[in-house]
């Protein structure tokens, strides 16, 4: 039997295991990197600002990604209860994704604007003040760290040559604007851009 | 925009994905037959045939398939083309049956406006005042303030620091049915200055002028001195007597709502507060999220909130 020079050498087995499995890789996802609706971004998207994109490594920092998903998928009960249901033309300029798989949360894909910057203030501060059944952590430290400006506008070049549309004029701004900011003010103009670019798609 | 999946996949990745997909069910067909056996008599001798395997003296059969795990797999190949011909897979082909995500929402969407909008409808005609003595109707309004408004004005509609109690006499735009569908469908800003540069001095006696207004002074020299900057700078918006302006959402300072007194904060340290440091109230529009039918009934709950009892 053949089937025993396969079964005799580990590194050949490996090798045709890696070939086997790619095949499903190779029609459900290579296709994606050159599909114009997920390449190419919604009309009107634009990138981050400095201070939103401080506010999103706070997000990403404080592992809000852990409870909160960035999706609203499309069933009505979804679209009822968060807003138009999101594209992946939304999220070309999202590197890294956090789409989140649990939601503890709601979704916060389409959270921007729909509370005031005072409610998500006082959330942040503690949740249990506005909601009381809530069992989200409180985060007082946002109100009283600072953002040194130091590293963003690395992370802005990164971005860059991940093919966000930066210019390097708003890199060189970019440490210069956020400096100073508290990081609950970068986390709440994070959030409420969230989903704005569809909001009214509805 | 919003298809998924659609129709521009070039040409290439259509074959790619279609070459890809049939290829592996192809050759997972293949393989199963090329490799099947079927007899498993034993020869002359009385043996039957191993795969050579030996570990300890016990060796391995090699016996076919069993005849049920055979058909499965021939089950699944099938399925799969199945499949392939009913819903969308094949590169560009969208399959027989035309499903698609969007359609799909748009299908649950619309059985559920042909079920609710005859209702909604209904309760569009009945003035707000009316309908707020609608028990069903107010039972459907509770569901939508509760998921859509509760978050900030509390599930008792009682508000909190900064966010307006609904239940009390208290409207700062205006409780008639109109203003409350207004402040629903396009929301509001409320935008009190800061007056730091009037000095601390000016400051405390505007403050105890303005607790004054509503017998609350604790200083009764100081909100005399406090008058004349009080007339001159606040009663612009809140009106020579202080009793406010809904037009700007002025609040009335004569009554005994204090939406910015914080737990625990004495009521001149908020009016101070205020004073130094200005306020920013900000209702987001609901017209966008929840749609005028429901901004109707909301309107109603809300209306009658501050008018049971």
């Amino acid at each position: 039997m053949r089937h025993e020079i396969v079964e005799k050498n580990v590194g050949l087995l490996a090798v045709l295991i890696l070939v086997v499995i790619s095949f499903g890789g190779l029609a459900e996802i290579v296709p994606l990197f050159f599909q114009k609706q997920t390449t190419e971004p919604v009309e009107g998207l634009e990138p981050l600002s400095p201070l939103e994109l401080a506010g999103r490594g706070v997000y990403r920092r404080e592992g809000c990604v852990g409870c909160h998903s960035q999706m609203v998928r499309p069933f009505r009960a979804e679209t009822e209860r968060y807003g138009p249901y999101s594209v992946a033309g939304e999220q070309v300029y999202e590197h890294n994704f956090l789409w989140g798989s649990k939601r503890t949360g709601p979704d916060l894909a389409r959270v921007g604007g729909r509370y005031s910057d005072d409610w998500h203030r006082a959330h942040l501060y503690n949740p249990r003040d506005v909601v009381p059944e809530s069992i989200m952590p409180a985060y007082p430290w946002l109100f009283e760290n600072t953002l040194s400006g130091e590293r963003i506008d690395d992370e802005m070049r990164v971005m860059q040559t991940l093919g966000v549309p930066y210019t390097d004029e708003q890199i060189a701004n970019a440490s210069e604007e956020v400096r100073g900011e508290r990081e609950i003010t970068a986390l709440v103009a994070y959030l409420q851009q969230l989903g704005t670019v569809l909001k009214d798609s509805r | 925009m919003n298809n998924f999946w659609g129709d521009s996949l070039s040409s290439f990745w259509s074959a790619w994905i279609i070459v890809i997909t049939l290829g592996t069910i192809g050759i997972s067909a293949w393989l199963l037959f090329a490799n099947r056996k079927t007899d498993k008599t034993p020869d002359a001798e009385g043996n039957v045939d191993t795969t050579g395997h030996a570990a300890d003296g016990i060796e391995e059969y090699d016996n076919p398939l069993p005849r049920w795990w055979f058909q499965l797999y021939v089950g699944t190949v099938i399925f799969s083309l199945g499949y392939l011909v009913l819903y969308p897979g094949l590169g560009n082909f969208s399959g027989l049956l035309g499903w698609s995500q969007e359609s799909q929402w748009e299908e649950e969407v619309a059985r559920a406006e042909e079920r609710f909008a005859p209702i909604f409808a209904q309760y569009q005609e009945v003035p707000i005042p009316e309908l707020s003595q609608d028990g069903e109707a107010m039972q459907v309004a509770e569901r939508i303030y509760l998921n859509n408004c509760a978050i900030c004005h509390g599930s008792n509609a009682k508000g909190g620091y900064g966010f307006p109690n609904l239940t009390d006499d208290a409207w700062l735009y205006g409780g008639a049915p109109e203003n409350i569908v207004h402040t629903l469908n396009n929301g509001r800003n409320g935008l009190m200055p800061s007056w730091q540069q009037l000095g601390s001095e000016n400051i405390e006696n505007v403050t105890q002028h303005v607790l004054s207004l509503s017998g609350n002074a604790e200083d009764a020299e100081r909100a005399e001195q406090g008058a004349s900057v009080f007339a001159s700078v606040c009663a612009a918006c809140h009106m020579p007597d202080g009793t406010g302006n809904q037009a700007l959402g002025a609040p009335n300072l004569t009554d005994d709502a204090w939406l910015y007194q914080a737990p625990g904060q004495s009521l001149a340290d908020s009016v101070r507060q205020t004073l130094r440091n200005g306020r920013n109230g900000h209702m987001p529009a609901q017209a966008a999220y929840i749609g005028e039918d429901k901004v109707h009934l909301v309107a109603a709950y809300v209306y009658g909130l501050s008018r049971e009892d």
